[in-house]
């Protein structure tokens, strides 16, 4: 029999599931023993190479009581594209079907340099995109600018006060989209606003009018930073797609180079001299800006929710750019969040072409408004769901009253998702004690995602999977042998990382992996950009946030992973960090004076030039697959840079303990963080306190 | 019928008076007496020949009549003889008014850093009427005698008369007219201003596309932008431009010269206006000349399929003006505008013409303004030196009264065309564009008219805003806009000094150079009403009884403005009957010599459009010329009230203009042809006799009954006559300020209503009374004011 390790990796390749627990504890007395709550981590659109979709899309009638799919014996009018429910009668549009749609929020008060690497970048895009993408154009500095992209001749665009919040319906009008809509015809082309255009057809206009685009014209005054109006030109783009293309896959891009500093959603004010609010001004309740501005975003995210659509934000910028008040557009769309200190570096130009990454068939991995529908069977409740979703508020018997994570629901709106999109769900196990569960019985979980496929199709894919009950009395041994616990740890991290959003006290993380502990002492920025990573990425990817990987390579063997510890660093080793976010290259003291001395250039010492390429060839491999592309560092002993390696090893030896001083094994961190031995001495201790 | 109304009425001939009642009598006695000689202004209280006769003015200390008339040369000393004379004191100000070639235009001076030199009390500028007193050490006003240390830059000594030694080098001192270059401290902010902009706004709605008047508009800008107004010895306009054009939203244009194409940027937050772009808005001609004649050959097209008939107006101004303020200049708006504004936005209209108002006291509002937002539009504008120039093509009634306020209290001109058709209109239409682009223009300019003690400036009329009692304020000022300044007293004149008027405007010139215009003029005073008598004007009496009549509508009902105006004549007169006249019966009327137009000018007055419509005058036109009126000068007032007709058929051969006659039906011959003009239109009316040989040459037709009263302008022909009658018309156009409209008139045909609605010594048919019967009432008048 196979191990339950080769189990579990086998059921996570097939299904995308994994369990914290693999043989569930039967009543809820039991499973509430357990500590860790039986829960899976669902990849819904994992990529398989064996699964045939089924090539026409379900279609379904419209009438909310029926929603009967169209079948054989549906009466079908062609010319009008209508067919009638052959249940209810009722007579269903099948109107034409509508492309993706990209829609580029683009921040002009970058530095000229930025601006026109962001450009470029965005050119490049164009050629990315399905040709018969549709692609709009926002821009914004001061004023907003909605961009026509079909005209001749000059170039239109609709520009709106950067100050002033508008409603749907305003932004609407204003743009010229409530006029009544042509009733659609056949033969007759979709018509598309001038906005929103086909790629094919306006490439070429789009590449000048982002060839011409200019820095934020408005004079800055010295002491100010720019007035840009992230708020309303986010605003605009959610009211464009709002009235235009509601209930269709559609990403919104927000690129930005700072923070928001006027009209609503303004996290700053344009002087200088008053900082952006720091995380002790949030503590302290200080942030003048951003209860408003994180309601302003909010709003926005969930209507854009709502309609289906998605927002991702490229924040490139040395300084704090707000995303921890705008951080919902993409946690609840679904979106990506990409940080960088520029556009004008590879970290964001690579990271921004993954995006448009296609599949091993060739495909989009990305889908669109996709909801999951998760049933179970009776003796199991669902408690919630942590990921980049919101609830569609479905009530129904297999809804547990305990929430974990967005609860209260047994189905999600995930608006954009990828191949790598995991969900953290969480259930409740609800058999009562004195109702034991016949020997051999199972439990089953159904996950049913209907999604936009990228080629603009309906898809549908339902995943089963079930698992063996057993007494935790009896048969204790065989639930702790079927315990993950990469899947226990991602899953505990993602709920602690869930209350630490929601709940926002030092308390929850207590509890919590130091690592996560760290999560929340960063900048405020990136601690919302690692949260929202953390909310989504699949089970390899969140272990590799939680414990970072440290590969050693040296001559005296093959390249070993090594201890996360400020002992593994030596002088003749180099190593190599993955965090996830950055990949750092460390040349130890030795190694980096061989380097100094060119070694590696003579002939009779090519094993050294191996040994320095072997770490670098190794992470390329991890730079090309990972997304967003992390920070790629590459440091020496002794050098500025070294500080990543650092801080994030653990501090066995620092400068506290003096009696490590002198001895060759390792390099002391200085920090008054707590090394794991004193962290697991302090765990001990409590655990036996609290059993006794 | 009567051949002369002054013999039945008036039988005794020892009245000299009455022989001398034509208007064109007048005229001709005034042009043969003074247009040979030039006037010389040098002495005090000079009467300048009448505004009809063609003479030059040599400045030697007074202000030229082109820039200043007064009603009356010699002022009453004291406040009881003015009341009881009734005759109103004002002066007519030009102050940038257009000089022929063969005058000097006003030198500048230049006092160096620390100004021009000023009273130290009431803060009059230097001026040839300052005494220069302790050795040229100290001078003393002549306004308020207050004493003042010549600043010593400016320090000069006397010659054995008293006069400075640099008399003469000096226009400050020598001339009624000159300029100062003003410093810092005369400019707002303490900076000194940019060169004004120019934007033009045009109206892109479905009217104005189908008309063809946006084809035609931007074909004209496209060599009409090589014509703005420079300094002299400037090689290229300062005047940056810009370009705006609407409907119900707007749209700017981006036209930096570095862009291959312009760029338009729609602003449909009309409720909320702002300007979507700096850079690139306003620009140099010459260095944004390709992207600006690529602008100007889309725009017909792009709106070409448009099915917008809605717009909106007040934002429009807002736009411009907050152009003007990002770029922090003053400047002028050319608006083009089609329709009344009824789409969903500030200063929305509504259409509330009513013709049953008419002789009710609700009269009154047709000539207010339906909103007081665009007053508070105007006043911002005015802070900012923005100001509007209105060119109106309605169909329909558009409330000129509304749509006006704002370029009338911005020293703003309206421009209307009422129906307009590319064909018959475009020439007056881009005339006047060209004419009011090119024209001698001032910004963000203030005057304020300074007097001797004793006498004050109380009330002002014109194109203007004022926030306090003192200072006119105006946007922009051209060379056509005229101020009329009233003064009443407030103390005793004294012979001797006389009275003295400075009237200092500062302005900001078309290359953005901070300038302070003074204009003096001294009058005499006297203590024997008939001395006022005599020195009377009385054109510029009627340009400031009719101005003041025409703001009397926007307060009172017409019948008691048009009763207050016979009253203050019939005082007129009576005062000076009983005064000044030798004793002689009652049943005489007795007319001051300078007073004996006085009657038939003020019946015209009182017939005209404004105070008694015809039937055929719509709400509009009456507020378009109420508002036109009040900024005209005084020779433009004369032919309005009392147009010139002028018989064509007479001496082909003469180079002049022939000699004007009555306007009267009964001096038109059936067989001949005449011009009548007022500065407005150009009347052609063709007897039903006249030779077909005449007609044919005029016309290029056969006959009388094939002349086309169609046409706008008359056909060029090659033979004398019709090379005569056009270069008749031609120079008409030139001495106006507008071009005037062209209209042919046959005798007996329905146009010809029109016709002798201006010839205004005829009963009117909207009631208005005839020269003579007027008279009579006049008399009656006087005599019931005398018994």
């Amino acid at each position: 029999m196979a191990t339950y390790l080769e189990f579990i990796q086998q059921n996570e390749e097939r299904d995308g599931v994994r369990f914290s627990w693999n043989v569930w504890p039967s009543s809820r007395l039991e499973a509430t023993r357990m500590v860790v709550p039986l829960a899976c981590l669902l990849t819904p659109l994992k990529e398989r190479l064996d699964l045939p979709p089924v090539q026409y899309e379900p279609v379904l009638c419209s009438r909310p009581t029926c929603k009967a799919v169209l079948s054989p014996l549906c009466q079908v009018d062609y010319r009008a594209k209508l067919w009638a429910c052959n249940f209810c009668f009722q007579r269903n549009q099948r109107g034409p079907q509508t492309p993706l749609i990209f829609l580029y929020v683009v921040d002009t008060c970058l530095e000229e340099e930025d601006l026109q690497a962001l450009k470029e970048s965005l050119q490049m895009s164009l050629s990315l995109l399905p040709a018969d993408a549709l692609v709009g154009l926002i821009t914004f500095g001061r004023m907003v600018q909605v961009h026509e992209l079909s005209c001749e001749g000059i170039s239109k665009s609709y520009v709106f006060r950067g100050t002033k919040d508008l409603t749907a319906k305003q932004i609407q009008d204003m743009l010229g989209l409530s006029r009544p809509a042509v009733p659609i015809q056949q033969g007759r082309p979709l018509q598309t606003p001038e906005f929103l255009q086909p790629v094919h057809k306006i490439d070429m206009n789009l590449t000048d009018l982002l060839g011409e685009l200019q820095r934020d014209p408005w004079p800055v005054t010295q002491g100010k930073r720019p007035l840009r109006s992230t708020g309303v030109a986010l605003s605009i783009a959610v009211g464009l797609l709002e009235g235009t293309f509601p209930n269709t896959g559609a990403r919104i891009m927000l690129f930005t180079g700072g923070p928001p500093t006027q009209g609503p959603g303004m996290v700053v004010g344009d002087e200088l001299k008053t900082p952006i609010r720091s995380w002790h001004d949030i503590e302290k309740d200080n942030a003048r800006f951003m209860k408003k501005a994180t309601k302003h975003y909010e709003t926005l995210a969930n209507r854009t929710a709502a309609n289906g659509h998605c927002i991702d934000i490229y924040a490139c910028a040395l300084d704090q750019t707000g995303l921890l008040e705008m951080k919902c557009c993409a946690n609840l769309t679904g979106g990506h969040m990409v940080m960088g200190d520029s556009f004008n570096t590879s970290l964001f130009k690579q990271t921004f072409q993954r995006v448009f990454n296609k599949g091993f068939n060739g495909e989009f991995r990305m889908a669109f408004g996709a909801s999951l529908d998760v049933k179970t069977s009776r003796e199991l409740k669902i408690a919630g769901a942590i990921g980049p979703c919101i609830s569609l508020n479905a009530k129904g018997p297999c809804v547990s009253e305990n929430e974990l994570g967005i609860g209260g629901t047994s189905q999600w709106k995930i608006c954009s998702l990828d191949p790598s999109t995991t969900l953290a769900i969480y259930f409740e196990v609800v058999n009562q004690h004195n109702a034991p569960i016949p020997q051999g019985g199972r439990g089953a979980v159904q996950f049913v995602t209907q999604y936009q496929h990228s080629s603009t199709q309906k898809r549908i894919r339902v995943t089963t999977i079930a698992r063996n009950w057993a007494d935790a009395q009896s048969q204790l041994q065989h639930i702790e042998a079927a315990f993950d616990q990469e899947a226990a740890a991602v899953l505990m991290a993602r709920l602690g990382v869930y209350r630490a959003e929601s709940e926002e006290g030092p308390d929850v993380l207590r509890w919590l992996d130091r690592q996560l502990i760290r999560l929340g002492r960063t900048l405020r920025n990136e601690s919302s950009y690692y949260r929202h990573h953390f909310a989504r990425q699949d089970l390899t990817q969140s272990l590799i946030m939680i414990q970072p990987i440290l590969y050693a390579y040296s001559f005296h063997g093959p390249p070993e992973p090594v201890l996360l510890d400020s002992s593994s660093i030596l002088p003749d080793r180099i190593l190599l960090m993955d965090t996830f976010f950055q990949i750092v290259i460390y040349l130890g003291e030795t190694i980096a004076q061989w380097q100094k001395a060119g070694y590696q250039d003579m002939p009779e010492y090519e094993n050294f030039k191996h040994l320095l390429q072997a770490p670098l060839d190794d992470a390329q491999e991890i730079l090309q697959t990972r997304f967003p592309m992390p920070r790629y560092i590459h440091t020496e002993h002794g050098g500025s840079q070294a500080r990543f390696l650092l801080s994030k090893v653990n501090p066995s030896q620092t400068h506290n303990n003096l009696y490590a001083w002198g001895q060759e094994s390792g390099a002391p961190i200085l920090t008054d963080d707590v090394s794991l031995q004193v962290f697991m001495d302090h765990l001990k201790k409590l655990a036996v306190s609290s059993a006794s | 019928p009567l051949t002369s109304p002054l013999k039945l009425h008036y039988p005794h001939p020892q009245n000299s008076n009455h022989k001398l009642l034509s208007t064109i009598q007048v005229i001709e006695d005034d042009r043969s007496n003074r247009g040979s000689e030039p006037f010389v202004t040098g002495v005090r209280g000079q009467v300048p020949p009448l505004v009809t006769t063609n003479f030059l003015v040599k400045d030697q200390g007074n202000a030229s009549p082109r820039y200043i008339r007064c009603t009356s040369y010699n002022i009453p000393c004291t406040s009881d003889m003015a009341k009881q004379s009734q005759v109103p004191l004002a002066a007519v100000i030009k102050p940038l008014a257009t000089l022929p070639p063969e005058e000097t235009l006003p030198y500048l001076v230049d006092h160096g850093e620390s100004g021009p030199v000023r009273c130290n009390r009431c803060k009059a500028y230097m001026c040839p009427f300052m005494q220069f007193i302790e050795g040229g050490r100290r001078f003393q006003c002549c306004f308020c005698s207050c004493v003042t240390e010549v600043p010593p830059h400016y320090f000069q000594h006397l010659d054995h008369t008293g006069k400075r030694v640099d008399f003469y080098d000096r226009p400050e001192l020598s001339l009624g007219s000159y300029e100062f270059l003003a410093t810092v401290d005369y400019c707002k902010n303490n900076k000194f201003p940019s060169p004004p902009a120019f934007i033009f706004m045009i109206d892109v709605s479905y009217n104005a596309v189908k008309s063809g008047l946006v084809r035609l508009i931007c074909e004209e800008l496209k060599s009409l932008l090589d014509y703005l107004p420079r300094e002299g010895n400037m090689e290229e306009s300062a005047i940056r431009v810009g370009f705006v054009t609407y409907n119900k939203v707007l749209h700017f244009y981006n036209v930096k010269s570095s862009l291959a194409q312009p760029q338009m940027m729609v602003v449909s937050d009309v409720a909320d206006m702002f300007v979507p772009l700096l850079d690139g808005f306003l620009v140099n001609v010459n260095e944004s000349r390709t992207v600006i004649a690529s602008l100007l050959d889309q725009i017909p097209e792009m709106f070409a399929d448009t099915r917008e008939t809605e717009t909106v107006f007040a934002p429009v101004i807002q736009a411009g003006l907050e152009a003007l303020k990002a770029a922090e200049c003053s400047g002028k708006l050319f608006i083009f505008h089609t329709s009344l504004p009824i789409a969903e936005a500030p200063g929305k209209l509504k259409n509330r013409d009513d013709k049953k108002l008419i002789n009710t006291d609700k009269e009154k509002t047709l000539f207010q303004p339906q909103t007081s937002f665009y007053n508070n539009l105007a006043k911002d504008c005015v802070a900012q030196g923005c100001c509007v120039d209105l060119f109106l093509f309605p169909n329909q009634y558009l409330d000129v009264a509304t749509l006006g306020v704002v370029t009338y209290q911005t020293g703003g001109s309206i421009y209307k065309y009422a129906y307009f058709q590319v064909r018959t209109d475009q020439d007056r239409f881009l005339n006047d564009l060209r004419r009011d682009v090119q024209k001698e223009v001032g910004f963000d300019a203030v005057m304020r008219v300074r007097t001797s003690t004793g006498i004050r400036a109380t009330d002002f009329f014109g194109a203007f805003y004022m926030s306090n009692t003192t200072d006119v304020e105006m946007a922009g000022l051209d060379c056509d806009k005229t101020i009329t300044v009233e003064f009443k007293h407030d103390d005793k004149l004294s012979e001797d000094s006389g009275a003295l008027l400075q009237c200092a405007l500062l302005y900001t010139s078309c290359a953005g150079q901070r300038r302070l215009r003074i204009h003096n003029l001294s009058l005499n005073c006297c203590t024997q009403l008939a001395d006022l008598y005599r020195n009377c004007e009385t054109d510029t009496l009627i340009n400031y009884l009719a101005k003041y009549a025409y703001r009397g509508v926007l307060n009172s009902p017409v019948k008691t403005v048009r009763d207050a105006l016979i009253n203050q004549c019939a005082q007129i007169l009576a005062c000076y009957r009983k005064n000044c006249a030798s004793p002689s019966s009652a049943g005489q009327l007795i007319l001051p010599e300078c007073m004996k137009l006085l009657p038939v000018y003020l019946n015209c007055v009182l017939k005209s459009d404004v105070l008694q419509p015809g039937p055929e005058v719509t709400t509009d036109d009456r507020a378009y010329i109420r508002q036109l009126v009040t900024s005209m000068d005084v020779a433009e007032t004369n032919v309005f009230f009392y147009p010139r007709l002028l018989p064509l058929v007479t001496d082909v051969d003469s180079d002049s203009l022939p000699a004007a006659i009555r306007n009267s039906e009964e001096r038109l011959s059936k067989g001949d042809i005449y011009l009548l003009e007022n500065g407005l239109n150009i009347f052609v009316w063709v007897g039903v006799n006249v030779q077909q040989g005449l007609i044919q040459n005029l016309f290029g037709v056969s006959s009388f009954s094939q002349i086309s009263s169609d046409l706008s302008t008359l056909p060029v022909l090659e033979n004398p006559f019709s090379k005569k009658v056009r270069s008749i018309v031609d120079m008409l156009q030139v001495q106006r300020s507008r071009y005037m409209k062209l209209i042919i008139v046959k005798q007996e045909d329905k146009l010809e209503m029109l016709f002798k609605h201006f010839l205004v010594e005829d009963k009117s048919l909207s009631g208005g009374a005839s020269y003579v019967d007027f008279l009579c009432h006049m008399h009656k008048e006087i005599r019931q004011l005398l018994s």
